[in-house]
């Protein structure tokens, strides 16, 4: 079709993107987001959903649901992360305006937190139990036939959910891959599509898990900021002062489609998902292993399925959580396989904290808005660069820049590594 | 580009044992009970797991100490597939997909904040339990907890680093996680993948999470086809079942041993949406895996685990099929493991091929009468507790 082609090196369907929906701590819809982040507004707050006596850590990038009232803990992470991902793939569907209401034409993939049974469900029920003494046993039979909590709290309710309500087809994956899960399930999309498996797919990646036992797994783990007089400053990526990431809260969607599907009906395209790459460590259950194999792999590998040159990429989507070991391991990677002259990386995260399960997602959405607008999102909160680390971070300024490739990295805890390459919409 | 993957290797963990050859053993006699627990957490009858020698597939004791029994158990059965597939100088390109559940919670820590906090004023609940989290939680209990870190305990331990993947979704993540290992070897996304998952029955976590959806078999245990009667439901079975898939040609170079052909396998989720019809959509999902009906006598490996509706639309499904087919099932003995049935499922059909043989039945209110035999195609299925239908096709690794 006008002599564009439609596949890519290897001979697959290239693989458009026609819709994305964002909703961050910065606000619902893509439009919201894009202005604060290139605008530099944090979107961390003291947390105010639940006490935070006790607790090292008392700031979030939270999401408040439309008609949360303040307060609101009772709400539980999957019911977040469902209500979230609907509003994010609705607004991406509408965008793609692809498929009949409720009748999507391929599969889903969904990228989420491991979820169960929180505490204020565990003491509803205690209380509700027969036996007097909350324990399991007592708690199990106050349970039973609460097909409520069921589908709530089993891995599958989510997607399922989902996949009702916009009648996507076959099974829907949920998936995890820690902090790299929103680009696992875009890869998924991305394959399913090169593999002819249907012309269209929605990846979507989310996750609200800002509740007190959560937090203070991570905190235990010594991996969040405990910045919290300033909780606008306290995620500090690249930063020479950096102490951890900022929990946060929030989700995006991708419509993927073939590009010869999007063009043929006439559909707008944000841009391409050019190559996806992954490796596994196995160093380490929180760390990386120091000689970077992982991460340096996964990049190489998004560039080879690209069929890239590492000079061709012109701006990096970090993965920059703000811990002192990831933004290290991160500038490693970048030193191995740019050399002397990286290009300019900067770490969404300085602004809307790390949401986790969502970060794949919402990074990969933002880099198509960089490639759409030839804008390069800054790294806040950068006053005292690491002299470790020197890297062109776009210090705390959004920059006008020339932008056809972008590399977006997503690092997750259990050595998950997934890296995606994307491009703009040719012709 | 479409090739040839071929399972090479097995590494299975029920309460009949652990091994290949252990389980080919207690199955292919006829006349095997059941290992069973009715007491330690009545009503709910759950079938055990066998004490595991962990030194032999998770040497260091760091490595132990840092997880729960499920990802142990996960790991340890990782190890005996990669074993058994003689692949542990492959590991460092072997693709992972994990089917997870969720690892275990500190029981004792939650039933004592339940204790103290479940009866308190809001603004007295709140702030003691942070505090009593943050004293009591283990950080390394966080880890086991990661449904992610099965998969990454196996790279750790085992080295596995070609990519890593875990699927969420109860019995349909398994097959679903053996399904996108087959499909991405069979299009040339590398040669060697390692899929599975592992469930730990024996846990009061997971027995509150489906008694919620009255799934659970209450009372003395009974075989699957004696539960329709008064309702349903399923019986734990602690089980670990891992899979080494490797592409034809790259096991034949290695002169590696193909136990069985994994011709496809196919899954779709109408159950839950269209309120049954689970039937018609296996019989859509069986003519795409063989779409002539397929050649010789065909063996039935059953997912059945004895939740209705699904049994009733798996029987229903069945009774459709050819003629003569010869139908097992092995969820009677073995209990349902979830993550874990449907790649050990599929470990039992490929171990038939491979031997040449077929099982009695193993459920006589359920299986084909007839004797075992040799079969030349084995068929699994797996309906969801919940959601969900699976099916993969074996055949005879030529």
């Amino acid at each position: 079709m006008n002599g564009i082609p439609t596949k890519d090196r290897h001979g697959r369907p290239l693989v458009a993107v026609t819709g994305i929906g964002i909703v961050t701590s910065l606000g619902w819809g893509v439009e919201a987001n894009w202005a604060a982040l290139t605008a530099g507004r944090s979107g961390i707050r003291r947390i105010t959903r639940f006490p935070t006596d006790h607790l090292k850590t008392t700031i979030a990038g939270l999401v408040h649901l439309p008609d949360e009232p303040p307060g609101g803990e009772c709400i539980p992470s999957p019911v977040r992360v469902e209500r979230m991902a609907v509003a994010v793939i609705a607004e991406a569907l509408a965008n793609a305006r692809i498929g009949d209401t409720g009748r999507f034409p391929g599969p889903l993939f969904v990228g989420m937190p491991p979820v169960e049974m929180e505490w204020p469900q565990r003491f509803a029920l205690a209380r509700g139990a027969n036996d007097g003494a909350p324990g399991y046993r007592g708690l199990v039979a106050a349970v039973e036939g609460r097909q409520d909590i069921y589908e709530t709290v089993l891995f599958g309710g989510v997607a399922e959910h989902l996949a009702a309500r916009f009648g996507t087809r076959g099974a829907p994956i949920s998936l995890t891959t820690a902090c790299a899960t929103g680009a696992s399930a875009i890869q998924l999309g991305v394959e399913a599509i090169q593999r002819g498996e249907a012309e269209a797919a929605i990846a979507v990646g989310a996750d609200g898990s800002v509740q007190p036992e959560a937090l203070i797994r991570f905190s235990l783990l010594s991996a969040l900021s405990t910045r919290n007089e300033e909780p606008e400053k306290a995620a500090r990526p690249f930063d020479r002062t950096r102490d951890g990431f900022v929990m946060a809260e929030g989700a995006a969607a991708l419509v993927l489609e073939s590009l010869e599907s999007a063009r043929a009906r006439g559909a707008p395209v944000l841009g391409l998902v050019l190559g996806c790459g992954e490796r596994a460590d196995s160093f380490h259950r929180t760390r990386s292993n120091p000689d970077g194999k992982a991460i340096i792999g996964a990049i190489r590998n998004a560039l080879a399925d690209a069929g890239l040159e590492p000079g061709d990429i012109d701006y990096v989507n970090a993965h920059g959580t703000g811990t002192p070991e990831n933004d290290k391991m991160e500038h490693l990677g970048m030193r191995a396989v740019f050399g002397d002259r990286p290009p300019p990386i900067s770490s969404n995260k300085s602004m809307i904290g790390h949401t986790l399960s969502a970060a794949g997602a919402v990074e990969a959405a933002f880099s198509l808005l960089t490639l759409r607008d030839q804008l390069l999102p800054p790294t806040i909160n950068h006053r005292e660069p690491d002299p470790a680390i020197p890297l062109d971070v776009v210090p705390n300024e959004a920059r006008r820049a020339r932008v056809r490739h972008v590399l977006s990295n997503s690092f997750g805890f259990g050595g998950q590594n997934v890296c995606l390459v994307l491009g703009e919409p040719p012709g | 580009m479409r090739r040839e993957v071929w399972i090479t290797g097995i590494g299975l963990v029920t309460s009949l044992g652990e091994g290949a050859e252990a389980h080919w053993a207690a199955l292919s006699a006829p006349g095997t009970r059941p290992v069973l627990d009715e007491t330690s957490f009545a009503p709910f009858p759950v079938h055990p797991l066998p004490a595991l020698d962990l030194d032999r597939q998770i040497p260091k004791k760091g490595d132990q100490r840092q997880m729960e029994p499920w990802q142990r158990l996960g790991t340890y059965a990782a190890g005996l597939a990669i074993d058994d597939a003689q692949a542990r100088d492959l590991v460092a390109d072997m693709h992972l997909v994990v089917a997870a559940g969720g690892g275990e919670r500190d029981v004792a820590v939650d039933e004592a904040i339940a204790a103290e906090l479940a009866n308190a004023p809001p603004e007295v609940a709140g702030p003691r339990l942070n505090e009593r989290l943050a004293a009591d939680l283990r950080p390394t209990l966080f880890l086991a907890q990661l449904s992610n870190l099965l998969a990454g305990n196996i790279s750790i331990v085992h080295g596995v680093t070609g990519s890593s993947r875990t699927f969420m979704g109860e019995e349909q993540a398994a097959a679903d996680a053996v399904r996108i290992a087959h499909l991405r070897l069979a299009e040339g996304r590398g040669e060697i993948a390692l899929v599975g998952g592992a469930y730990v029955a024996q846990r009061w976590d997971m027995l509150l999470l489906y008694a919620a959806g009255g799934a659970l078999w209450h009372g003395p245990w009974a075989p699957i086809s004696a539960r329709a009667a008064r309702g349903g439901g399923f019986v734990g079975g602690g089980m670990a079942a891992f899979l080494v898939l490797e592409t034809a040609e790259h096991a034949r170079a290695r002169g590696a041993k193909g136990l069985a052909r994994l011709a496809g396998v196919a899954t779709d989720v109408a159950h839950r949406r269209e309120g049954g019809g689970s039937a018609a959509v296996a019989r859509a999902l069986w003519d795409r895996l063989a779409p002539r009906g397929g050649a010789g006598r065909l063996g039935v490996v059953s997912g059945a685990i004895g939740v209705e509706p699904a049994l009733a639309e798996e029987r229903a499904f069945l009774a459709g099929l050819a003629a003569g087919a010869l139908v097992r099932t092995p969820g009677t003995l073995l209990g349902h493991g979830v993550e874990a049935s449907f790649p050990a499922h599929l470990a039992l059909g490929a171990l038939a091929l491979a031997r040449g043989g077929f099982y009695p039945p193993l459920d006589p209110g359920l299986d084909t009468p007839e004797a075992g035999g040799r079969v030349d195609r084995v068929l699994v299925t797996g309906f969801g507790q919940w959601r969900g239908e699976a099916l993969a096709l074996l055949e005879p690794a030529a």
